[in-house]
């Protein structure tokens, strides 16, 4: 069981000990560049925010009562139907795997968002890490300059590292394929130097006066990755302007679609972890319309990025997950709209190591009254995770010691081998 | 056209006036601060609490490090009230002031300033409805937050808020206190029971017994599973429409509104009633009144002592960073048998004095651990971290984003950011203050969790504009102004210091910088005040 280093003794005896976990050896850039299964797993989570209605993506009932005006139509999957919001989606089904029976008790955006996002029931008084810190953590890179765990275009303020600390949150990129924000000096490298210097005079007062506490601030470290990154090669990652426009076309020139061909080259990058987001599923008036808007942006982006992994020999080490917090109400409000619905709900999974042109699970055509049944062949959130950490090669059952002293393990359950193509 | 420029003339005119009418309370000199009458001094208070900590670190077998200088303790009493470091002009009015006391009278005179009540009142309303995003919710907390500061400069008594607080009626509009149960709402218009029980203990009483929905709680043993239940029960007649929050002990067929839990699944169509209840202490619930107004009698009951633990430990927290005891809203079963503990001493003094908040920042901010250095040369960590346990040494805590900003923003600026500035200053102030906290990421309702910084953090502060914004040399700014009173370059260098870290430079410090403004004096400073605002010291409390 291993001791969680957040709290103050934690820092203490972290920096008495060991050392820092972000100097030890994780991807080298050999290993960055290889190819097929030899390339060691990453993840991209595509985060569909506001609860992406599972009826008019991946899971149509056409012509019955819940079904609204959604069409089916027939994928590169075998007996595989999708919505028709989704054709482009369609032609990649082959490469997927679709569980349709997610299930969570959270109807609420925040705790919706809070469980499928870790894995764990909302806790008031304990905050769980998101999957992504989680990976970040435990895949450390020694090669990597820019962070571990990457979101864009994020839309909700989530404090992902929760108990394993802010170390561990996302960095933030709010618009995706732009120059990053304060990633450049705003005054020339010679008077920067001479700013570092100054503060270098500063900083060494404070320390001197308090050898070993002033350590806690991680200031040098911080300091010195933060210039790191600045001066970095890697940070070509973040720039589209080397990609063909037919391929930015391709994706879809948005701030989802560049999230998503950026994902790629971070990825490629040595990247291990990256999220990109799309708001806008929240469609308790005109959902119909909404989810055509929203597919209009998901449907090119999604099957460019799968394609495009394919192309470059890297869909068998990158898993790709489109999930949402929760699903959308079988009934039809009066407004047209959707209401939330956590009683089942759609994701899509793709690369990996998963199986691919499949599916799990299945929902009812009626619409249920107050206490829904669980979906056919339910598959739960905390499983997915579970496998996910297991293909990157997480021991999802190791131990920590979390602030308020209780062990907790990174999966809350054991990797499911139905998910996977050998299952 | 010429329609706008005769509208504009009004305009200008109210503008011009107001610029001269700040300008004006902006000149205007720093008053000493007031006397405090005999029956409000804290003198014998703050001996008995420095006499507990001294058996502390004795029987710890600990020595405390040596006291703080003044300086440094103005500096974190301005952080645990207005969120930001000393203006310079304050720092030059607390340094005139020779008297022995000035640091309580300046307090006093601090915990009258609008700059108090806003920061302060923010720092409370996190933690009775936490940090939900969403226009409703901001707009409710914030009308909330309003009143609490409100309530803070009139000095208005903690256990009448938390009675207002718990059992307000009325729209949430004009009874701001009714936020705290307009939050709890759920999205089906019904207000969330457990929710408001979790709050409620947790804010009020300091304890977490959201455990208890499941299991009873670890470490207090009057708090059991069915406690949770009977504790939320108290909130079952409370609702939320149109016409604000109101109680209903009938419902439409004339039924009495009782608390219901469903736990049979799809075959419990009535679920089991549950009782309001308390896991200790019934006789101290009033026999009539609502249930809330009972619940809330019960709550601050003189013999509860856990509710001026809980706010005693929360104020620690809010003034040292770092609460007595950690996490901040989970405390022991408060012992019967054995001598006061510092939280006993802090309640009782709060108690006999009116159950003021202002007694026990004034008692916390003059007790010997507040004033302690953060300095300290030991090199073993056991130890260090005994001292820290103990508060044999003051801890280093990391700045909230709202100080972090609000001193980025002072520090740039000679002349206090507050009420009397100018309404364009002031509005810059609220724009960079929420864009920066967007940017640095919010601490959110568990911010007196000890966490170091991020990369996101780092780079913000050494290339974002607020930095950049502070540490300019142009017209009005706070280093364009030190270049221009100070009367050589050593007092520019101590200015500047004084400016962002409330201190003087070292001997070191003084001739590294009094060498580097040599050549390019504007651009030197401009590049000092960098070096300050990206410094340590800077963004942690010390």
């Amino acid at each position: 069981m291993e001791p969680l280093m957040m709290d103050r003794r934690g820092m203490l005896q972290r920096l008495g000990t060991a050392g820092l976990s972000f100097l030890l050896p994780g991807m080298s850039h050999g290993a960055a560049n290889r190819r097929g299964t030899d390339r060691p797993a990453s993840l991209i989570v595509l985060w569909m925010n506001g609860g992406m209605s599972q009826l008019e993506t991946w899971d149509p009932h056409p012509g019955t009562l819940s079904g609204g005006e959604v069409q089916a139509i027939s994928t590169s999957a075998k007996g595989v139907q999708i919505s028709h919001l989704l054709p482009r989606m369609a032609e990649q089904m082959h490469e997927c795997l679709l569980i349709r029976s997610l299930h969570s008790k959270e109807g609420d955006h925040e705790r919706g968002a809070a469980f499928v996002r870790t894995g764990y029931n909302p806790e008031p008084t304990l905050k769980y890490p998101t999957l992504g810190s989680v990976i970040a953590r435990q895949l450390p890179q020694a090669s990597l300059q820019i962070p571990p765990y990457i979101l864009l275009n994020p839309r909700i303020p989530v404090p992902e590292g929760g108990y394993l600390g802010n170390e561990w949150n996302a960095f933030r990129v709010f618009r995706p394929g732009e120059k990053v924000a304060n990633l450049s000096s705003p005054v020339p490298d010679q008077r920067l130097q001479k700013r570092l210097a100054g503060l270098d005079v500063i900083s060494r007062q404070f320390a001197l006066r308090r050898p070993l506490a002033e350590q806690v601030t991680l200031q040098q470290e911080l300091t010195q990755r933060a210039v790191t990154m600045m001066q970095s090669e890697q940070l070509a990652a973040f720039q589209l302007d080397s990609e063909p426009a037919a391929l930015q076309d391709s994706y879809g020139r948005n701030d989802f679609g560049r999230g998503c061909l950026v994902a790629r080259r971070l990825v490629e990058t040595g990247v291990r972890v990256v999220e990109v987001m799309l708001p806008g599923f929240d469609t308790h008036i005109s959902n119909h319309t909404g989810h055509i808007t929203q597919c209009r942006i998901l449907d090119p982006a999604m099957s460019s990025l799968l394609q495009d992994l394919r192309q470059r020999d890297l869909l068998q080490s990158v898993i790709v997950l489109c999930i949402s917090e929760f699903g959308r109400t079988p009934r039809i409000n009066p407004a047209e709209g959707r209401d939330h619905w956590p009683a089942w709900f759609s994701c899509v999974v793709a690369g990996g190591g998963f199986r691919s042109g499949a599916v799990l699970g299945a929902t009812p055509d009626g619409i249920p009254g107050k206490d829904p049944p669980l979906p056919e062949d339910p598959i739960s959130v905390p499983d997915v995770y579970a496998t996910i950490l297991s293909q990157l090669g997480i021991d999802g059952s190791q131990e920590v010691i979390t602030p308020v002293g209780r062990p907790i393990r990174f999966a809350s359950t054991s990797p499911n081998v139905r998910l996977l193509q050998q299952g | 056209m010429r329609w706008v420029s005769w509208l504009s003339i009004p305009v200008l005119l109210l503008l011009l006036v107001a610029v001269v009418q700040t300008a004006g309370s902006v000149e205007a000199p720093l008053t000493a601060a007031p006397e405090i009458p005999a029956q409000q001094r804290l003198d014998t208070a703050v001996q008995r609490l420095n006499q507990r900590f001294r058996q502390r670190w004795q029987q710890a077998g600990l020595q405390p490090v040596a006291q703080a200088d003044d300086l440094t303790v103005f500096r974190r009493v301005s952080l645990a009230l207005f969120g930001c470091v000393p203006a310079l002009a304050e720092i030059r009015a607390f340094e005139q002031d020779q008297q022995p006391d000035r640091l309580d009278r300046w307090i006093v005179r601090m915990l009258r300033d609008d700059r108090f009540g806003r920061y302060f009142a923010d720092r409370l309303a996190r933690s009775l409805t936490g940090v939900e995003q969403g226009p409703l919710f901001i707009f409710r907390r914030d009308r909330l937050r309003d009143w609490l500061a409100q309530q803070l400069l009139a000095d208005a008594a903690w256990g009448q808020m938390t009675r207002d607080l718990i059992a307000a009626e009325g729209l949430w509009t004009d009874q701001p206190a009714a936020n705290f149960l307009t939050i709890a709402r759920m999205e089906n218009e019904e207000l969330d029971e457990t929710k408001l029980a979790g709050r409620t203990v947790r804010a009020f009483l300091g304890q977490r017994i959201d455990c208890a929905q499941c299991h009873d709680h670890p470490f207090d043993p009057f708090w059991k599973q069915g406690h949770f239940e009977g504790f939320a029960a108290w909130y079952c007649q409370a609702t939320v429409s149109l016409a604000g929050v109101t109680d209903f002990d009938r419902d439409k067929s004339q039924q009495p509104v009782v608390y219901r839990i469903m736990d049979g699944g799809a075959e419990d169509k009535t679920g089991r009633v549950v009782d309001p209840n308390v896991p200790f202490h019934a006789e101290w619930l009033p026999d009539q009144g609502s249930l809330r107004t009972r619940l809330a009698a019960w709550v601050t009951h003189p013999e509860n002592r856990r509710f001026e633990r809980a706010i005693a430990n929360r104020v620690w927290g809010l003034m040292a960073g770092r609460p007595l005891h950690e996490p901040v809203d989970d405390l022991p079963h408060p012992s019967d048998h054995s001598e006061p503990d510092v939280l006993d001493l802090l309640g009782t003094e709060f108690r006999t004095r009116g159950e003021r908040l202002s007694v026990l920042i004034r008692l916390i901010a003059l007790s010997q651990p507040f004033q302690l250095s953060s300095e300290n040369p030991e090199q073993d960590s056991a130890l260090l971290q005994a001292q820290e346990e103990q508060w044999a040494v003051f801890p280093l805590v990391r700045l909230r984003p709202e100080q972090v900003i609000g001193s980025l923003f002072q520090a740039g600026r000679v002349r206090a950011v507050d009420q009397n500035s100018h309404p364009l200053i002031r509005f810059q102030k609220l724009t960079s203050e929420n864009d920066f906290i967007q940017e640095y990421g919010d601490a959110g309702e568990d911010e007196l969790n000890a966490q170091a910084g991020t990369i996101s953090q780092s780079l913000l502060k050494m290339n974002g504009r607020f930095t950049s914004d502070s540490a300019k040399v142009d017209l009005l700014s706070g280093p364009a102004e030190v270049l221009r009173f100070s009367t050589d370059d050593t007092a520019v260098i101590e200015n500047s210091f004084l400016m962002c870290l409330t201190r003087r430079p070292t001997a070191d410090e003084q001739t590294y910088f009094l060498q580097q403004l040599k050549t390019n004096r504007t651009q030197s400073v401009e590049d000092l005040f960098w070096a300050l605002f990206n410094s340590p010291e800077f963004s942690w409390n010390h």
